[in-house]
């Protein structure tokens, strides 16, 4: 199978592929985890149980996303994977405890009542390390990874640096507002006038963070900075942080309004255009400015034969989780749960 | 100070890999035992049927939450600790992974949801539905991880070029030739663990006078299962160490503790029942062994011999101690587990299976028996394996990440603390949860009479979780 389009094509196809599976990881966790990031701005056992029960249908099937994000990196990109996750060893073990304490906490916490508050800490605990870890992971693999013959080549401690913590914590505020937002539009009494509450400052908080990390980045990655600054390419994308500033604003104006749809959504499109421009960015690059998708892909036919599947796959788990989604529709009233 | 990583990347793996085993070989079996369940009510409309499906719907909520959080660990260790590995096998190994993810977890993971809290929601037999969906999905993926193991134990179907392996035949690769039988032994095993839990808890409830009607139904359900399924695995465990013979020898001599060399070794040759190896010196102390059965079990023959353990360069070698005694172990369970059936069906026959204290006193306490067989088998494949990671191909102590010791040993310390925590809190509440058994309504209807029928239904899940009421 030397030909010149698998060659080609196929390494695209599946970074697509593998960016699509992280959005909706970001997506459908991210509001999950931010429900465990809110957690503990209210004391109300009501509505902390509300707030649990308005995602324990969904949390499982939304964290199967990472393991298709990790899995499909591995699949498809095994060379990339082979340097990002030494490179990021710490953070991303810090990640995988913090997930399973608060995947724990759904069941534990329910069965351990009224002996519970452990668990509680365990929820706000797990999910706010969780966010912070993913934003440090893709902090440090934006700002370079030490990379020699294709291999990692740095000590334990590289990924710590100023840079990766401010993406950690624009991470955190970030999923917290995508759980405000989920709060508004499924959850109503006191509870769903909080979450509004919460909102506003999210946000802004979340735009002061796309500004510092848009200026910063430039300045410390000159690659990104030529990219950015010359044409035409600064043309194409004069629109992202054009559209940034229209999300922010029918986002704001959801928020006062009280409709949850008109802020889960713009907080989601700023979501993805902070994607988009990433992915802009630093195209080819999946290791930024080591290996490029063609270099870190895995043989054609791998490639192939997991996309076969993936073609039927991908839509038939996109419906029946639409379908359970569905199911679960509704707002939940103060007192009311699944369980 | 220098620290090994390889060790300890080891160790960390034996670690979690230990304990997320143990969750799925439950779950595999469990999920099956509430479709069956659901399935059973849907066609007799007995709710005695019902009510087991919802109380055992709880206990599996527990531990598959545990299975999923250590799982996703798993997952990632394939790139935090053995990059490497990730980097030679992954254009075949990443692969099959890669379809238990599209086929096996989504699949579990989403219904598991309607499964847990969509008994109010949509019609029985679309719950019951969603179970199969679930229990589909947990034996889809038994399916694909042995598929990528057995292909790790045995490679076929690809070929290497600059180190690097490179798939050549997917079918050959999915099926390779350890892979029937280890599948077989595998899910069998998973039925048996649950099987063994259904029947524990059953006489437990009998002791206990608690929901003494559903008590009996798994007794019944689960020894009934165990009737079959406990000699079958004799059978199956017997044909997989005659694939293991055949593909991968000296595992098996290893696990037989056989060190002579063919040549010099004719004529019958005894099976060893105890001995301490002594790799040293290339034998067994203290041995204790029966002359001919050795010959009898693995050739079937009265004075066949197979290779020894020197019969291959030291460096080929596995470590000698954990194959020969986990193999024991889990035969000497697999024997226990006869005897705990015959007598049962012995009793059954009779007509005394419920009320013969001293029996039902005794299986109440064999609810481990399953876990403790499954892990001595696989510590017995997978130690027996090495030093190999993918034979041939990779050796494990060349499949690590370029990552220090001391990271590994941190993470190492971290995953052993959080697991006790999170484990040991996991099993003692699956454990309250036995023991507080089934609320047995009434009124057939009483638990799900709630005016609104959501809040209706999580009261009485309160009422049935709240402990020491």
């Amino acid at each position: 199978m030397d030909s010149l389009w698998f060659d080609i094509y196929l390494p695209l196809i599946w970074a697509l592929l593998i960016g699509v599976a992280v959005f909706l990881y970001v997506l459908l966790d991210g509001f999950d985890l931010g429900l465990g990031i809110l957690y503990p701005f209210t004391k109300e056992e009501g509505e902390r149980d509300q707030m649990m029960n308005s995602v324990a249908p969904f949390w499982d099937g939304n964290e199967t996303w990472l393991i298709l994000g990790g899995g499909g990196l591995w699949v498809a990109f095994p060379k990339a994977y082979a340097v990002i996750m030494p490179a990021v060893y710490l953070p991303v073990i810090v990640m995988l405890l913090a997930l399973v304490f608060r995947g724990v906490a759904f069941e534990f916490r329910f069965v351990s009542k009224p002996n519970h508050r452990w668990w509680d800490i365990a929820f706000i605990g797990g999910s706010t390390v969780a966010a912070f870890c993913q934003g440090v992971v893709l902090g440090a693999v934006v700002y370079g990874l030490p990379v020699e013959n294709d291999q990692f080549a740095g000590g334990p401690f590289d990924w710590l640096h100023p840079f990766s913590i401010m993406c950690g914590f624009g991470v955190v505020v970030g999923y917290a507002l995508l759980g405000s937002g989920w709060l508004m539009m499924r959850t109503e009494g006191p509870l769903r006038e909080k979450a509004q509450r919460w909102a506003m400052p999210l946000l802004v908080a979340l735009v002061a963070f796309i500004a510092a990390v848009s200026v910063w980045t430039p300045l410390v990655i000159s690659e990104i900075a030529n990219r950015w600054f010359s044409l035409p390419e600064f043309l194409y994308l004069a629109p992202v942080p054009l559209l940034t500033l229209f999300f922010a604003w029918l986002a704001r104006r959801g928020i006062a309004r009280g409709k949850g749809a008109m802020t889960f959504v713009p907080s989601v499109c700023l979501f993805l255009l902070c994607f988009v421009g990433l992915a802009v960015s630093n195209f080819p690059y999946l290791v930024p400015r080591h290996i490029t998708v063609w270099q870190a892909a895995a043989a054609p036919e791998s490639q192939l034969f997991v996309l076969l599947g993936a073609i039927p796959l991908v839509p038939i788990i996109l419906i029946y989780t639409g379908f359970i989604y569905w199911t679960f529709r509704g707002t939940l009233k103060p007192g009311e749960g699944y369980h | 100070m220098d620290i090994d990583p390889v060790i300890l990347a080891r160790v960390q793996f034996a670690f979690t890999v230990s304990f997320h085993i143990i969750f799925p070989s439950f779950t595999i079996g469990l999920a099956a035992w509430i479709a069956t369940l659901e399935g059973m009510w849907l066609a007799t409309n007995n709710d005695r049927y019902h009510l087991l499906a919802r109380f055992w719907t709880k206990v599996f909520a527990v531990s598959f939450g545990m299975g999923v959080v250590s799982g996703i660990v798993l997952s990632y260790q394939f790139g935090t600790n053995w990059s490497r590995y990730s980097e030679v096998v992954g254009n075949v190994v990443g692969p099959l992974i890669g379809y238990e993810v599209l086929t096996a977890f989504f699949l579990e993971a989403t219904f598991l949801g309607l499964m847990l809290f969509g008994w109010n929601r949509v019609p029985p037999w679309l719950h019951f539905l969603a179970c199969l969906a679930v229990a589909v999905g947990t034996t889809l993926s038994a399916f694909w991880i042995l598929s990528a193991n057995s292909w790790m134990q045995h490679p076929a179907g690809h070929e290497v070029r600059d180190g690097i392996a490179y798939p050549v035949d997917w079918l050959k690769i999915i099926f390779s030739p350890t892979f029937p039988t280890r599948l077989g032994h595998m899910v069998v095993a998973a039925y048996i663990t649950t099987a063994f839990v259904v029947l524990a808890s059953g006489a437990r409830w009998l002791r206990a006078g608690i929901a003494t009607e559903q008590a009996k139904t798994m007794v019944r359900m689960g020894l009934g299962l165990l009737v079959v399924l406990v000699p079958l695995q004799g059978f199956l465990g017997d044909a997989s160490g005659e694939n293991t013979l055949k593909y991968q020898p000296v595992k098996v001599a290893a696990m037989e503790g056989h060190w002579e060399q063919q040549e010099t070794n004719e004529g019958p040759m005894p099976w060893v029942v105890f001995g301490w190896p002594n790799e040293a010196q290339e034998r067994n102390d203290f041995q204790i062994s029966i002359p001919y059965l050795g010959s009898i079990i693995l050739t079937r023959t009265l004075d066949g011999t197979i290779k020894g353990l020197k019969d291959f360069p030291a460096d080929e070698r596995p470590p000698v101690a954990v194959p020969f005694f986990g193999f024991r172990i889990m035969v000497a369970l697999w024997g226990i587990m006869m005897l705990a059936v015959i007598a049962g069906v012995v009793l059954w026959w009779r007509g005394r299976l419920f009320d013969t204290g001293a029996y039902t006193r005794i299986v109440s306490q064999f609810w481990p028996i399953g876990f403790c067989a499954i892990l001595a088998g696989w510590f017995t494949t997978e130690v027996g394996r090495q030093p190999w990671v993918a034979t041939g191909i990779l050796r494990t102590a060349d499949a690590i990440s370029p990552v220090p010791g001391e990271s590994v040993l941190i993470t190492l310390i971290l995953f052993v603390m959080v697991y006790g925590i999170v484990f040991s809190s996991g099993v003692f509440y699956i454990n309250r949860l036995l023991k507080k058994g089934p609320v047995v309504p009434d009124t057939p209807e009483a638990d799900v009479s709630g005016l609104r029928p959501l809040s209706g239904a999580k009261d009485a899940g309160r009422d049935a979780l709240q402990p020491g009421e």
